[in-house]
Formats: C-alpha cells, structure tokens, sequence
C-alpha cells in the first residue's frame, strides 16, 4: 500500500503507529491526503479512527512511523500546523456559559488574530451556521445540530486550510444532517481540504472522494467509495428476512445461489450479480422469507465484508 | 465578586467586632492588637487560600473532563504551557481582585494601620500562586471528583483554622505549631499581618517571603508536569 509522497499531499503517513502501553491503537498505516480532497477514515469503534486524527491534529504525539502534515513534523511544528488546521471533535468542546458570538470570539483569540478580524469573520460564520439570530444565546440551551454547527463555525474562524471532523453528524436528526452536508460541501468548494471520520455509510459516500476502511488499528481497504463497492462487493444485495432466530438455519441452503452470504441477527444478505433472479430461485426451493428486498450494493456491505461486523458494535 | 465583597463584611462583624469583644479580660486586645486587627489580615490570607482552591479544582476537572474546553484550546496554537500559564495567572487576578475588595472592607472597620497595605496585594497574588498551583497538580492528576471532598476536610479547612487565622500560633502545643510552620498559608497570614499592622519582623518575614515563593515554584513543577501527563495522550 505504500507509495511514493505526491509533491501536492498535505499529510502523508508512514508507517504511523499510535501505541498507550501494550495496546496497538494504529497499528502501522500509510495514506496521503492530497490538497483539496476530502478524505474519510471508516471504521467501527475502537478501530483507531479517533487516535489517527488527533496525531493528524498535532494534538497527540505519534509513537512510530512518520507522519507529516502541511510539510511540517507535527512532533517540532505542532503550533505552527494547528494554526492553519480547524478540528471538530467529536464530542463539543464549546463553553457553554458563554454566548454564540463570544465562543467565537474567544476562539479566534486563541489564534492570535486580530479582533477586528475575529470580529467581521464572526459575523460571517454566524450566517453560514445559520446562528445569526442566536448569537447573544447562550451555548447551553441551543439543540445539538446547532451546537455541531457552532463547533464547525468556530473551527473556521482561523480560516484553515484543511478542517479535521470526527463523527461530525452522529446524534443528529437527518435534516440536521442535511444541513451540514451541505455546509461541508460549500467549504469543500472553496478549496478547503477535508478529513472526517465516520461510521455513517451513507455520510462516507455523500462526502469523500476517497477513503480508508480501518479496523483494528490498521487500514484494510483503501479508494474512492464507487471503487471500494466495485471490488469487494457485487452489483446487487438481496435481503431476506425469516421468522426471528431463524436465520441461520435457513441461510444453510443458499450458499450455492449467491457470491457470498451474511448471516446477521435480523436478516439474511445474499451478495449476487442479479438480484430478481435469486429471489425467484429462492421461492422456488420452498423458502419462504418475510420479506425479500433487492438492492444495489453499498459501502456498508463493503464495511461488512472487509471487518466482518456491523457498524451498530 | 458579591461573596469576596460579602464574606471579608459578615466574617469581621461576627468575629471581629462580636467575639472580639468577649474576651475575659476586657482589653480586647491579642499581642497588643485589638481583636478585629489582628484577625482581619488572617482572614484575607484564608480567604485568598478559599479563592485560589475553588478555582482550581472542580473547574480544572470540568475543563479537562466536562465540558473539556482545555482540549478545544490544544487545538489551537496554543500548547499546554500556555493553558496551565492561561490558569494559574487568572488565579493570581483573582487573588489581586480578592485582596483589594477585601482591604477595601478592612479600612471600612478601621484594620488598616499602615501604609505598606498596598504591598498586600502583591503578596496576595504570589500567595494564590502558591495555592492554585499544587491543587491544580492535583486536580489534573486525580481522575474522580472525590478527592476534593478529602482536600477541604483535610486540607483547606485545618489549614484555614490553625495558621494563626484566627489566634496567635502560641496558643498551639509546640508540635502543632511546628507543622503549622510547613504550610504556605501561615507564611501569607505572617506576611499579609505584618503588612496591614505595620509590623515587620525582618527576619522572619523574608523567610515568610521565600517560604511562599519557593511553595509557588514547586506548585507550578507539578501542575505544569500533571498538565503534560494529563492532556498530551
């Protein structure tokens, strides 16, 4: 998986290994991130998707292999790369006894910027957070897709040119999620590169032009979420439902219809070229499911194949 | 700002004025002083001990832990030296804003005999330093609240109590009294006392001085190596 660095990569991992006593959190990965793309890690908890982005942060040294961010080593350079990085964690970090307008204030302090700056730039944010009305509110109150939003406003304040977001919808409702999708998609326009974590299928396929499955500290499959479908699963998906704890035992005689067979707690998937078809040769061996559902493949069953789980662990 | 404007006012009324006058041989007076002198600059000093505690411990918990706002501040710029300087010298602030309400009161009641009173204010920031500084160590380093509980019973309240606060140090058995010597907070009350009666004693209060700078400097070790330890993972 290694490649030679591209002369436009804004981080480049080598080897990158992030170890808290005996426990392997990364375990040895390469990828670069080029300017301008946006670029997801997937993975289910615990796969060393958070430590990646904190060393890509510069807020947490890295214990082997080289990473390198914005030409600069995060070990020696770590204030000068976090003052052209914005970082939305992935719990809010906002201080909740102050105002909108004035965590974004205080914020842009935090990067030394002028306050008349901070102060014109604010009134930007506000709108593109669409917090304009809320701004003398205080934090607490606000609903969690506002505070997300306010978390992605003030990590722009510096105006970055690459933005680190970690789970950046989970526990929102999906207008919310809409919402911010569509606010990333403006920043990704602008040229603003982008690196989020996710275990949201759909949000990796809406969002990254690129992307790496991890699992267990080490990256398992790596390209754009088209190609990753394309090579790990097939065209089609059809899901059969049985009786509850009859799953398995109905799974036995299908092997032979499909590319492959999952077996999960509430469904049977069967992985095939043509999923009409399987259906039909399903009802005609006598099988007869609750509910048959034919689908195109998604980076979920990718997801599924690759780390042998599902994401909800 | 109303409890460092109200506490120094109810704390000097009730004892100051009303215990002070209880005494059973009718001089109210402690080494010469009358009562409410000699208690008052006890007072500030516990009261800067109160102050400097109370910011350093649930908070630096909530700011690491809660609402983690250390950890929006490390993705800035700003490295971890600069959140714990960011700490420690609004402690000393307060300690500035805490003396000077608080001498504020003490000329109201008539406790300030002395113009070295101005010099109570700088000491009063270097003693919050040497407070805020080994409890936030010991905030960053403990990893549940309960801690605290133990550092006010044991810690903050005897010390509050038995630093020549509230009567002469004398009056103490000489074991106590030689452990009472070991803590920041008797070093701040000699100081700050000396200063507000206009009563130095050279020697032992350039000891005084040392003693809390030298407190101040190991506090500042500590919390800055708790700090690295607790936000650098």
């Amino acid at each position: 998986m290694t490649t030679s660095p591209t002369p436009d990569a804004l981080v480049i991992a080598q080897g990158l290994e992030k170890t808290f006593g005996t426990f392997r959190a990364v375990d040895g990965i390469d990828f670069q991130i080029a300017k301008g793309e946006s670029f997801g890690f997937l993975g289910p908890n615990g796969a060393g998707k958070t430590s990646t982005m904190r060393m890509v942060a510069c807020m947490s040294p890295f214990t082997g292999g080289s990473l390198s961010v914005l030409g600069m080593n995060p070990m020696t350079h770590g204030p000068q790369i976090r003052a052209r990085l914005g970082l939305v964690p992935q719990e809010d970090t906002l201080d909740e006894e102050l105002t909108v307008l004035d965590n974004l204030l205080i914020y842009g302090r935090y990067f030394d910027l002028p306050k008349k700056v901070i102060r014109e730039r604010a009134a930007q944010l506000l709108d593109f957070a669409q917090l304009t009305d809320r701004k003398d509110d205080k934090v607490e109150p606000l609903s969690g897709g506002m505070k997300r939003r306010l978390t992605i406003a003030r990590s722009l304040i510096s105006e970055p040119e690459v933005l680190i977001l970690d789970e950046p919808t989970t526990g929102l409702d999906p207008q919310a999620r809409h919402l911010l999708w569509d606010r990333l998609y403006r920043l990704k326009s602008q040229g603003v590169t982008l690196i989020i974590t996710t275990h949201y299928m759909d949000e990796a396929e809406q969002l990254c032009d690129r992307l790496v499955v991890m699992d267990k500290g080490r990256i398992v499959a790596q390209g754009s979420p088209r190609a990753l479908i394309e090579e790990h699963s097939t065209r089609e998906v059809v899901e059969l439902r049985f009786g509850i704890d009859q799953q398995a035992e109905n799974a036995v005689g299908l092997h032979d219809l499909a590319e492959r067979v999952e077996v999960l707690p509430d469904r049977v998937l069967l992985y095939v070229h043509d999923g009409d078809t399987t259906v039909a040769a399903v009802h005609a061996r006598g099988l007869t499911p609750e509910s048959a559902l034919v689908r195109r493949s998604t980076l979920e069953d990718v997801f599924l194949h690759l780390t042998g789980r599902t994401l909800v662990d | 700002m109303t409890t460092s404007f109200l506490f120094p006012v109810l704390y000097l009324a009730a004892m100051g004025v009303g215990l002070g006058t209880l005494d059973d041989h009718h001089t109210h007076t402690v080494g010469g002083v009358r009562y409410l002198d000699f208690l008052a600059p006890g007072l500030l000093a516990g009261t800067i001990l109160q102050v400097s505690v109370n910011e350093s411990t649930y908070p630096v918990m909530a700011r690491i832990k809660w609402i983690r706002s250390y950890w929006a501040m490390l993705a800035t710029p700003l490295s971890v030296r600069d959140v714990l300087i960011g700490h420690l010298g609004w402690a000393v602030i307060r300690g500035a804003m805490v003396s000077s309400i608080f001498l504020g009161v003490m000329a109201c009641f008539g406790a300030v005999h002395s113009a070295l009173v101005v010099l109570v204010i700088p000491v009063s920031m270097l003693a919050a330093l040497a407070f805020a500084s080994p409890t936030t160590a010991f905030a960053a380093t403990t990893s549940k609240e309960n801690g605290f509980a133990l550092l006010y019973r044991f810690g903050v309240i005897p010390l509050f109590l038995f630093s020549a606060t509230f009567f002469p140090l004398g009056q103490l058995p000489t074991a106590v009294r030689y452990l009472a010597q070991l803590t920041p907070l008797l070093h701040a009350v000699n100081l700050v006392r000396g200063l507000t009666l206009g009563h130095l004693v050279a020697a032992q209060n350039f000891f005084d001085l040392a003693y809390l700078i030298g407190f101040a400097m190991v506090g500042c070790a500590l919390a800055d190596r708790a700090f690295k330890k607790r936000l650098v993972v």
